[in-house]
């Protein structure tokens, strides 16, 4: 029986990483050996990294990724926390209309917006610029963090507000005293899937966007050419792949049960 | 003290206001004008190479685009992704629900390499399935005799339906993990009692449990796989009629640089989703997410 199971888990863990350990094993695979089929190098190198680090494309892509994603998430979790505040302690009418309209957006179809985004963020002389992917990275991560936040913030025990309200504190006093630290574990958790959200599109990256200025790095991978035209890059993304992966399996590794929490709070116990 | 009361709710009311004030317009202002405006772009011909021959023109562009092969191909081959792979995801998840919660050992590893796949970029993932595809840098492609099988429909389709089901199979069976740790085990114990086999507990009893469960992510993952872009903008570029919907108007924005057409895309896409998404509501009945009473 136990056998059965472990064989199970064996299965799971081998489908869930063999992509990642071919894209890794590319990326350390020389020009010459990169077509001959082995998981397991015969010949290690570290040039595809090199290659790829004095790029200006990749580097500026890599800048542009970790500061849109860092500022998105920001003010996407402080401005969801507020509202899951508010939705989770707060007594007041059109709560159920904001709960409505983050649900509507989750399942709301992004390249709907392309075309309409494209044209005022040409007008309004935002496209191609960070703030281009600021403004819908946040938009479409406030439900996330609005669900996530408010299912950690009905478990806390809120006697404790009352308490500091007794002792003379305002309800924002209390929320900021008392409650905050209380309900920083959840804020990180979701601050993590926030993260992982904006790290990983695509849609807008590509289309809202046009030059090294904002492109980050999903979007410059599909524009990746070798160090000259004619030199293949498939060692080269592999090489920028697995850099841009490092973060998700460092977040993984270490917050896996924070990360089941909150996906799973968020969509099921609302 | 009614005084106070109401002094006090009103002080509430205003700042639970204040508080979802900035949300709620960062929301709206990102989604619905923008909306708004595409349908407005939709009744006009507006391509960014012809700008001086803009013009209102009613219905026409919908007429062009419901009229089009391409569309309606794409159409169905999005249709067909979605149907296919949220319908083998929804057994695998529930098969690796399963195993998260049973198993004892490696509980910890299996967890985290099932994470792996949600959290790596769908880019990355998408790259990865192409070389492992493609003659050559590749293990997968010496499987079939025929070499190259992103050059082929029925084969590139299946690689994407692949793809797809490697990346949301975990956050499926997340989901569904959730609803399985709310089906009570004094329950199992006594169907097992009774006589049940262990298919008969799971179908009699664990089943209805989770039925809400089951419905949240059946519509996150439905609504999800229509939008499937990434995947086949690096496998197949939508070579060989692997077009999704998504594709379809991207191609048509920035490559042909027609906002017009590119907004009927958008908006028909949009109507698709909310029919889509109305049909599961009304399955849902009271258990829909964000409604109140159907909460514990």
């Amino acid at each position: 029986m136990k056998l059965r199971w472990g064989l199970l888990d064996a299965v799971v863990v081998v489908f869930a990483l063999l992509p990642v350990l071919w894209i890794v094993s590319l990326s350390f695979k020389t020009t010459a050996t990169l077509t001959d089929g082995n998981l397991i190098p015969r010949e290690w190198t570290l040039e595809n990294y090199r290659t790829i680090f004095q790029t200006d494309q990749f580097v500026r892509a890599l800048v542009n990724s970790i500061g849109i994603a860092l500022i998105s998430t920001t003010i996407a979790v402080v401005l969801g926390t507020m509202a899951a505040y508010a939705v989770a302690r707060l007594d007041f009418p059109g709560k159920g209309a904001l709960v409505g309209v983050s649900l509507l957006i989750a399942m709301f179809p992004q390249v709907s917006l392309v075309s309409p985004l494209f044209d005022i963020e040409r007008q309004l002389g935002i496209f191609d610029t960070w703030l281009g992917l600021i403004l819908p990275y946040i938009t479409f991560s406030l439900p996330l963090a609005i669900y996530t936040l408010s299912a950690f913030f009905k478990q806390i025990p809120w006697d404790l507000e009352k308490a500091a309200k007794m002792d003379g504190a305002t309800q924002a006093q209390a929320f900021r005293k008392v409650i905050a630290p209380l309900a920083a574990p959840g804020v990180f958790t979701s601050a993590i899937l926030v993260f992982i959200f904006c790290w990983n599109d695509f849609l807008f990256a590509i289309s809202l966007t046009s030059t090294e200025r904002s492109r980050t790095v999903p979007a410059a991978l599909s524009f990746f050419t070798g160090a000259s035209q004619f030199e293949d890059p498939t060692g080269a993304i592999s090489a920028a792949a697995v850099v841009i992966t490092i973060p998700i399996i460092l977040f993984v590794l270490f917050f896996q049960r924070r990360i089941v929490a909150g996906l799973t709070s968020g969509a099921v116990k609302g | 003290m009614t005084v106070r009361v109401s002094e006090g709710k009103r002080a509430e009311r205003r700042l639970g206001w204040l508080l979802c004030a900035p949300a709620a317009i960062v929301m709206v202002a990102v989604t619905a004008y923008p909306i708004l405006y595409s349908v407005w772009l939709s009744l006009q011909r507006f391509d960014l190479k012809f700008p001086d021959e803009r013009e209102f023109v009613g219905l026409s562009n919908y007429i062009t685009v419901l009229s089009n092969e391409y569309w309606w191909t794409a159409f169905g081959v999005t249709m067909l992704i979605t149907v296919v792979s949220v319908a083998i995801e929804l057994v695998l998840g529930m098969g690796l629900a399963v195993v998260m919660h049973r198993t004892l050992v490696g509980r910890g590893l299996v967890r985290t390499s099932a994470l792996i796949p949600y959290g790596i970029v769908t880019v990355v993932a998408a790259f990865s399935w192409r070389y492992a595809w493609t003659p050559g840098t590749g293990y997968l492609a010496n499987l079939f005799s025929d070499g190259a099988p992103l050059t082929e429909r029925a084969s590139s389709l299946a690689i994407i339906i692949l793809a797809e089901i490697w990346k949301t199979t975990p956050f499926m069976a997340l989901l569904l993990l959730a609803g399985l740790a709310l089906v009570p085990d004094d329950l199992l114990k006594a169907a097992s009692m009774d006589g049940a086999t262990a298919w008969q507990r799971f179908v009699k009893v664990t089943l209805p449990v989770m039925k809400p469960a089951i419905l949240v992510a059946l519509l996150f993952r439905t609504l999800d796989a229509f939008r499937v872009f990434d995947n086949i903008y690096v496998l197949t570029a939508g070579a060989n009629e692997t077009s999704s919907v998504s594709m379809l108007a991207y191609n048509n924005l920035l490559r042909g640089l027609n906002l017009g057409i590119g907004s009927t895309m958008s908006v028909l896409i949009f109507i698709s989703v909310a029919i889509m998404a109305f049909i599961f509501v009304k399955l849902f009945g009271t258990a829909a997410p964000g409604r109140e009473e159907g909460r514990r």
